[in-house]
Order: C-alpha cells, then sequence, then structure tokens
C-alpha cells in the first residue's frame, strides 16, 4: 500500500468516527433529562414565551434537520453559548483546556516514566516479592477513587506535611503576574522567567499531577508487566542469550524494544482516560480546568458546554488514536514497510 | 594420542519439579564433543534441546541441570554461575535455533543483531563490529552484505534468515555450536544450501559441532557420529554411516519408519516405545 492511499485510509476514519461521535453528542443531547428551553427562560416563563425560544433555537424542527443544522455548526466551530458564563462554549473551552492538559501530561509523564519501568521489573521478577509488591502497589490505585485518593493526599501533603499548595492552579497572589501563551502556566512561567510564579504553580500541580500519575502508572505497570512477560517467552530472547548478552541488555532492550510496540496503544488511551478522570480530580483540587467546566456546566444544566466538553474529550480521543498511529512505524519496522 | 575433547559431558541430568513428582527431562547422558559434528536425533519430547539449552546454561527456571562432569575445555560448567556462562555464551559456545522468523528480533536491523554479538565480545568500536557483520555477512553467502546489514528479520527470506543466524552465532569464533534444528523451518532447496554454509563454517574454523535435528537421514548424511535419544536417555551411539546397522529396537524401528523412495509401502510400521528404556534397560 502506498504512503498516499495510508494516509487517505486514515483521514477516512477520522472523519467516519468524528461524524459518529457527532451523532453520539447530538444523541445524548435529545435524550438527557435537562430541558434546554427551561434552562434558558426559566420555571416562571409563560408558555408562550416558552414556545417561541423554543422555536428560536430550532427544537420544533424535525430530528435529521436539527441534526443537520447542529452539524454544520460544530463545524463552523460552532458550539453554542454558555448559559452560565455567556461566551461562546469554544472560547470557554480553550480558556480551560490547557489547565487540564498541564494537568494530564505530568501525570501521563509520571505514569510512563515509572509505570513502564515497574512493570519490566515486575515481569523479570514474576512469582518474587519485588512482583507482589508492585503487584500490591498498581492494584491498589487501580481500585481506590480518584477523589478519596485526591482528599487523602490533600489532608497529608497539604494540611499536615505543608509539602505542597492547596487546592487551585495558583495561589492569589500570583494570578496574572505572566502573560498567557501556552496556557499551560508553568511553562509560561518558565517563558517569562518569572521564578516565583513558576515554583507556585508547580507547588499547586504537583499534588493532582502525582495522583492522577498514580492511576495511570498502575495501567501502565499492570500492562507493561503482561506485554512483557510474554515477549520474554519468545525465541528471539532464547536467541539473545545464547549469544552472550547481558541478561540487563535482553530485558531492556530486546524485550522492551518489543514490548513498545503494543504499550503505544495503552499509553494513548491512558492519556485519554486522564481528561476524562480529571473531572473527578479537579473537582476535589478546583483545578479550573475542562473538568471542573463541565462539572458545573452539567449541575446547572448548561447543555451547550456539556455537548461542547463532550466533543472535545471525543475529538482528542480520535487524535490519540492518530497520533499512535503514526507512532507505530517508528517502533515497528513492519508498519513501517507495509506504509 | 587424541586431542582433549571440547566438550566433555557426564552423567548430565535435567529435572522439572513437578506436583506429581519430578520430571525427568534428560537422564544420565553421557558423551564427549571433539572437532567433529555430532548429530543427536530423537522424537519430540526426547530431551534433546533440553539437552542442548543445559550445555548452554539455558535451562529456564524451576529446571534442575546435575552432572557428574560437565566441562567446556578445562572449564567446569557446573558452579559457573550466569555471569560466567554469559562470558562463553557466543564467544566460546553458541547455538543456532530452529526458526529465524522467531529466532530474530523483529524490531532490529539483522545486521545490529551480528554486531551486538561482537559487540558483546570484543573490545573496539561500533565501526569495527560493523565491519565485522559485514564480513560475517559475507562469510554466509549474502551476496549484498550492507544492504542485507540494515534489513529487518520481516524483510529478509527464511533461508537468508537462517543464514544471519549462523553469522550471528559465529561472529565472535565459539569453538562449540549446538544447531538445533536448524534447517527444519526452511524449504528442501534451502536446507542444501544452509547446511553446506554451515558444514563449509565449521570445518574452516576448526569447531564443534551439535547438530540436534529429528531427521535421521539427514543427520546419517550430515554428522560423522550421531546419538539417538529416547525419554531423555541415550540408547544408542554409533558412527553416522554404521546406523543401518544399529542395533537397538528403538533405532531401528526409527529406521523401519523411513519413507523409501523405490519401495511402496501401505502400512508404515507401528515405532515400539518399551518405557524400560527410559530406565536404562
Amino acid at each position: 500500500m502506498s504512503a498516499v492511499r495510508r494516509v487517505l485510509r486514515t483521514l477516512f476514519s477520522v472523519v467516519l468516527t468524528f461524524l459518529g461521535l457527532t451523532m453520539v453528542t447530538f444523541f445524548i443531547g435529545r435524550v438527557i433529562p435537562i430541558d434546554p428551553v427551561l434552562a434558558i427562560v426559566g420555571p416562571k416563563a409563560s408558555v408562550e414565551t416558552y414556545a417561541r425560544v423554543r422555536a428560536e433555537i430550532g427544537l420544533d424542527l424535525p430530528l435529521p434537520v436539527q441534526y443537520w443544522r447542529y452539524l454544520t455548526r460544530v463545524l463552523h466551530g460552532d458550539f453554542g453559548t454558555s448559559v452560565i458564563t455567556s461566551q461562546p462554549v469554544l472560547q470557554d473551552m480553550l480558556n480551560v483546556f490547557p489547565a487540564t492538559l498541564e494537568l494530564a501530561l505530568l501525570a501521563l509523564f509520571i505514569g510512563v516514566a515509572l509505570g513502564v519501568p515497574l512493570g519490566v521489573v515486575s515481569a523479570t521478577q514474576r512469582g518474587r516479592w519485588p512482583d507482589h509488591l508492585i503487584r500490591l502497589v498498581s492494584l491498589f490505585g487501580y481500585s481506590m477513587p480518584v477523589f478519596w485518593l485526591g482528599l487523602v493526599g490533600l489532608l497529608l501533603f497539604y494540611a499536615k506535611l505543608g509539602w505542597v499548595a492547596g487546592p487551585g492552579r495558583i495561589d492569589v497572589g500570583y494570578e496574572d503576574l505572566v502573560p498567557t501563551v501556552t496556557g499551560l502556566l508553568t511553562v509560561d512561567a518558565l517563558l517569562d522567567g518569572n521564578r516565583d510564579v513558576f515554583i507556585n504553580a508547580v507547588q499547586h500541580l504537583v499534588l493532582p499531577a502525582s495522583i492522577l500519575g498514580y492511576l495511570s502508572l498502575a495501567y501502565i505497570a499492570r500492562m507493561t508487566r503482561s506485554f512483557m512477560l510474554g515477549q520474554l517467552r519468545q525465541e528471539y530472547i532464547l536467541a539473545a542469550l545464547a549469544k552472550g548478552l547481558r541478561p540487563a541488555r535482553v530485558v531492556w532492550v530486546h524485550a522492551l524494544g518489543n514490548a513498545w510496540v503494543q504499550l503505544i496503544t495503552v499509553i494513548a488511551l491512558t492519556f485519554g482516560s486522564l481528561l476524562e478522570g480529571a473531572v473527578l480530580t479537579e473537582t476535589v483540587f478546583s483545578w479550573p480546568g475542562l473538568g471542573l467546566y463541565m462539572k458545573n456546566s452539567l449541575f446547572n444544566a448548561d447543555l451547550n458546554a456539556v455537548l461542547g466538553g463532550t466533543m472535545l474529550v471525543g475529538f482528542v480521543y480520535i487524535l490519540l488514536n492518530l497520533v499512535s498511529d503514526l507512532l507505530y512505524p517508528l517502533v515497528d519496522p513492519r508498519a513501517r514497510s507495509r506504509a | 594420542m587424541t586431542a582433549p575433547p571440547l566438550l566433555t559431558v557426564r552423567n548430565l541430568r535435567v529435572t522439572y519439579p513437578a506436583a506429581q513428582g519430578d520430571i525427568h527431562a534428560v537422564r544420565n547422558v553421557s558423551f564427549t564433543l571433539a572437532r567433529e559434528r555430532l548429530g543427536i536425533v530423537g522424537e519430540s519430547g526426547s530431551g534433546k534441546s533440553t539437552l542442548g539449552r543445559a550445555i548452554m546454561g539455558l535451562v529456564p527456571r524451576p529446571g534442575r541441570v546435575a552432572a557428574d562432569e560437565l566441562r567446556l575445555g578445562a572449564i567446569d560448567l557446573r558452579n559457573l554461575g550466569e555471569s560466567g556462562f554469559r562470558r562463553l555464551r557466543g564467544r566460546r559456545i553458541a547455538m543456532v535455533l530452529q526458526d529465524p522468523k522467531f529466532a530474530l528480533n523483529p524490531v532490529m536491523s539483522v545486521g545490529h543483531q551480528i554486531a551486538e554479538t561482537h559487540r558483546a565480545h570484543v573490545r573496539g568500536s561500533a565501526r569495527a563490529a560493523r565491519r565485522a557483520a559485514l564480513e560475517m555477512l559475507h562469510a554466509v553467502r549474502i551476496r549484498d552484505p550492507e544492504r542485507v546489514f540494515g534489513l529487518y528479520p520481516h524483510q529478509v527470506s527464511g533461508g537468508m534468515g537462517q543464514r544471519v543466524m549462523i553469522a550471528m552465532m559465529l561472529i565472535a569464533d565459539p569453538e562449540v555450536l549446538i544447531a538445533d534444528e536448524p534447517t527444519s523451518a526452511l524449504d528442501a532447496t534451502v536446507q542444501t544450501q544452509v547446511l553446506a554454509i554451515l558444514d563449509e563454517l565449521v570445518r574452516g574454523r576448526g569447531m564443534g559441532l551439535i547438530l540436534i535435528s529429528h531427521n535421521l537421514p539427514l543427520v546419517a548424511s550430515f554428522c560423522d557420529r550421531v546419538l539417538v535419544m529416547y525419554s531423555g536417555r541415550v540408547v544408542e551411539t554409533c558412527g553416522a554411516g554404521a546406523l543401518r546397522q544399529a542395533r537397538h529396537p528403538y533405532t531401528r524401528g526409527l529406521l523401519a519408519s523411513l519413507p523409501e523412495l523405490d519401495h511402496r509401502r501401505d502400512v508404515l510400521p507401528q515405532l515400539q516405545r518399551d518405557p524400560a528404556w527410559a530406565e536404562g534397560a
């Protein structure tokens, strides 16, 4: 298959998935037990007002027509206006998403940087105490509700020990001190050369990111362990040992080199679930990101904002799939020559 | 006076503990290997591959290896430990596996895998290792070593893959090579080529070769001596040319089961298996 055909096929599947996503969000908008008209006019409005607003937002039209209108608007980047903020939903999301992204990126980094080595050690020490310990630690991370971990973390590291800063993204005194460039506060502080803001931002970031990172670590370590066990049984491992390589090289270069092929998908999906998982973490930590925004929108029946957020998370998932498709050839020469 | 053997094996035993009692994969096998080609034949599960792995120190946990004597030249292999074995593997004793499709790392270029053996044993730069790997590719009669060096295992044919495997195992000049079914995964025509290359290199370097196979005629024509294994035990040792005169009923049974071109047989003889053979009767 030629490279052009490969790209075309990928793009086709992206478009198809995106259409599916819009149908799902549209469908959610119809079945959700929230009356968008009521949310606008309020409970005391007259029947006439209710009917007028209903017609204004097009809810009296046939469903396919409504969907078509919805799709056209979405494709123009118009997700409607938020009832709470009175701003376009797209603008709101662009404001809050970088905060979530910053959190998720650091969490993913923690999850990969620790989870992969732990999984490798667990697999090579299979059945011995390091394996049991690592599996216990990841089982704990896997089973504990994130809000509980967040609350206990705040209690211990913020309230008792004072090692980290409390909820929020930054202390009030440091707000709006650095110009927004990337939206990632730590990066913006570095770009501006403002050391105090950077340190304060990191102190706020480190606990929620560690807790989210612990969750992804638990999953990544489990998957790495199982992929590695599969690889270590392969004949090429025996051959690598037979030619006199150090066991460390056999494990970390040969076996792990092959396990990466499978790990890419897992890591991409972990990143996606970090964005979802942020809803609870951000609520516990009052983190002004997409999760908190969506929670507030949901509790206030702000349908446009909820659907916009759903769409954004879904779109990020599609992008992640695309990225992992593009990353495969980097670690797997078999995918390279198929291209 | 004969030269001292490259490999001495006396009463080698490999046991796997199991809930129902130990499983004896190899029972009291003894032989010596000089600069010769020794064939080991036997059916699946007769312990011939396990024997090869035991000599390499590659029997996986929880298998146990014990022997009255197990020496590579003057080195006692019995209490060598993992790091001691590592220095010998590839350098003094190497092993060619059955199927290059599985025995080569799919995400590493074949040239890199050959050079890696060199780097594990020989001090020197990456460039020296690359040069040695290219020479080795040439030695296994690969026509365009520069191009093949950068190929990945899925891009080479079975025969070429097995030649890469041989290059990878011989680059650090071992004196003993264990070839475990080296041609069983290959087409018949390619088998002959690969065997010819193996033969040329083993002879040219004055190595000792242990050829493990279930293929009696192949072993008979290729090797100097043959061990016949049954249920973990050597039931017969004879010169390859004298295989036709084998006395043990198991060997005779194996020979009788071979198809013959000028003989039409409707019923294959039943291969006899007597549990007493495994006990050394």
